[in-house]
């Protein structure tokens, strides 16, 4: 734990000094909680769980994501993972202490949006707080397993704005509009990738059912928390298997 | 006693390209010990199988008794590593990124007392993008020596550093190796293996050519006589010198074992018949000439 905060220290002072990394984290959200408050529609409470729990999974993705593909890339082509790597830390140690500060900021953020749409959108609070919470640690995982990987294939961090595309765009569309209301095959693919389910499990969590259907009670969304959790598990091992296969410690030659 | 690092037929591949072919060597407790080599010997592809950044292709090294890739949690507390080129984050300072290495060990030195060995102390809160490539090679060093290693294995520890750091950071290794160090380094400047190794390796071509002390390795390369071809004569007209004799280019190399009576014959013949030798040159072995002639063997 104490190589762990070491490691996250540092990452946590390049964070300060990196002005662009501190603008997404601190003003944007900011910006956005502003924005909704000005936009408010309190006769519309659906409408606004959907669009609070969407935001959930920007940050996940948008920020989560996408800044942690760039911080590995940028890292590995400084050859400072190189550098840690001959030391006493475990590779997971690197990669979990690369991901700290920029996973606290998510996290962060994400506590500001949930507080956000009870004070500004009056939303109610959440049915199971456990289930909420496993959504957002589980997809918070997946999202840094997936940016490790992602990093693999992006040679320097101008790039990243490239190969971070496809997962931006597909999960994007999917927090974007309800599943329902877009084509079958499509909502059905959209389904399977990993910010649907983590989704689900917030909405779960929070509204107590993922459609306009009625809400389960703290005890009935364990039972349909289940199926998402389970596919969030599986896009665990697979992000996991895909860093051990793919992630690269060195720049290429 | 058990050998520090113990390397067995080692071989690294990168897709087609070889990089280390065949490698063995076997380092004592308390030396240095210098791998030497031209560019592109396989110098770095070794130490960095040595400290357990990559499998190797073929063979096995022990190090510290262990191997160094699955056994990497228990030997990595006791190593020190300073990579050919390795980084920093450019925006932390030295003290920063010290303090941060210092808090991934189990029982680091002082950071100031790590910037002081490498003299950085005055450089010690500028940004690492700020210093030059010299004082960059001295921050890796003092992250090498935080864990007070007892290997320390060190990737052309002193390129780039001018003369002063140069044997500034000699006197830290010599003293390093007073306290019991073992030091495992790649250089390419001969000088600084004559001056600190106890043993050496020469590489070339991703093979170990000749290993030993600096006397063992010299003593297996003859001496060398060259001078220009005096006009009108050729290579039959001269002498019989021990040794083996070549020409290039109007320019006559005479390799032998025996420098002295070699030379002496040469002179005597050069005296005999008033043959002017132009541009004479004669060298005893040393350790350039076993290089050279091991880098030229191979061209």
């Amino acid at each position: 734990m104490r190589r762990l905060l070491s490691i996250g220290r540092a990452e946590l002072l390049l964070l300060g000094r990196n002005r662009t990394a501190l603008f997404n984290a601190v003003l944007v959200p900011v910006a956005i909680i502003g924005l909704l408050a000005a936009g408010r529609n309190r006769s519309d409470p659906t409408g606004g769980a959907e669009l609070m729990t969407g935001l959930l999974g920007f940050v996940l993705v948008g920020v989560l994501y996408y800044t942690l593909v760039s911080t590995y890339v940028a890292r590995r082509e400084e050859l400072v993972l190189k550098w840690l790597r001959t030391g006493s830390l475990t590779d997971t140690e690197i990669l979990i202490g690369t991901a700290g500060p920029t996973v606290t900021v998510a996290l962060g953020q994400m506590l500001l949006f949930v507080t956000a749409g009870a004070v500004v959108l009056g939303l109610r609070l959440p049915v199971n707080a456990l289930v909420l919470l496993v959504g957002v640690l589980a997809g918070t995982a997946v999202f840094v397993l997936l940016a490790a990987a992602s990093s693999a294939f992006t040679r320097t961090v101008e790039l990243a704005q490239v190969t971070t595309l496809p997962v931006l765009m597909v999960c994007m569309a999917g927090a974007a509009f309800p599943l329902d209301t877009l084509p079958a095959p499509v909502a059905e693919a959209l389904r399977w990738l990993p910010l649907a389910p983590t989704l689900d499990l917030v909405r779960l969590g929070w509204l107590g059912t993922t459609g306009p259907g009625p809400a389960h009670d703290f005890v009935g969304v364990l039972g349909a928390a289940a199926a998402p959790a389970g596919l969030l598990a599986v896009w665990m091992v697979l992000g996991w298997l895909a860093v051990r296969r793919w992630f690269s410690w060195e720049p290429r030659r | 006693m058990t050998a520090v690092v113990e390397a067995v037929a080692l071989q690294r591949r990168y897709g087609a390209f070889t990089a280390v072919r065949d490698v063995s060597f076997s380092m004592r407790k308390g030396e240095l010990f210098a791998l030497l080599g031209t560019n592109g010997a396989g110098k770095t592809s070794t130490l960095e199988l040595v400290a357990g950044l990559g499998r190797p292709g073929g063979g096995t090294v022990r190090v510290l008794g262990h191997d160094p890739v699955r056994e990497r949690a228990v030997v990595r507390p006791r190593t020190g590593v300073m990579l050919q080129e390795g980084g920093f984050p450019l925006d932390l300072t030295p003290v920063e990124a010290l303090r941060m290495w210092a808090g991934t060990l189990p029982a680091p030195r002082p950071v100031a007392e790590a910037l002081t060995l490498v003299g950085l102390d005055h450089r010690a809160t500028v940004r690492v993008r700020q210093l030059s490539g010299g004082e960059r090679r001295r921050l890796d060093l003092a992250a090498a020596v935080l864990g007070r290693p007892d290997l320390l294995i060190l990737d052309e520890p002193t390129t780039g550093l001018d003369p002063q750091s140069r044997h500034d950071a000699w006197s830290l290794l010599r003293g390093l190796l007073a306290d019991g160090v073992s030091i495992l380094l790649s250089t390419h400047y001969l000088e600084e293996a004559q001056e600190l190794a106890d043993r050496l390796a020469i590489m070339h071509r991703g093979v170990i050519v000749t290993a030993g002390t600096v006397a063992d390795v010299v003593s297996a390369y003859p001496a060398r006589i060259a001078f220009d071809l005096p006009a009108g004569l050729d290579l039959t007209d001269l002498p019989d010198l021990p040794g083996t004799r070549g020409v290039d280019g109007g320019r006559v190399t005479v390799h032998t074992p025996q420098l002295q009576p070699a030379l002496t014959a040469l002179l005597a013949w050069a005296d005999r018949h008033t043959v002017e030798l132009a541009r004479l040159d004669a060298r005893s072995a040393s350790l350039e000439e076993a290089f050279l002639s091991i880098a030229e063997e191979g061209a």
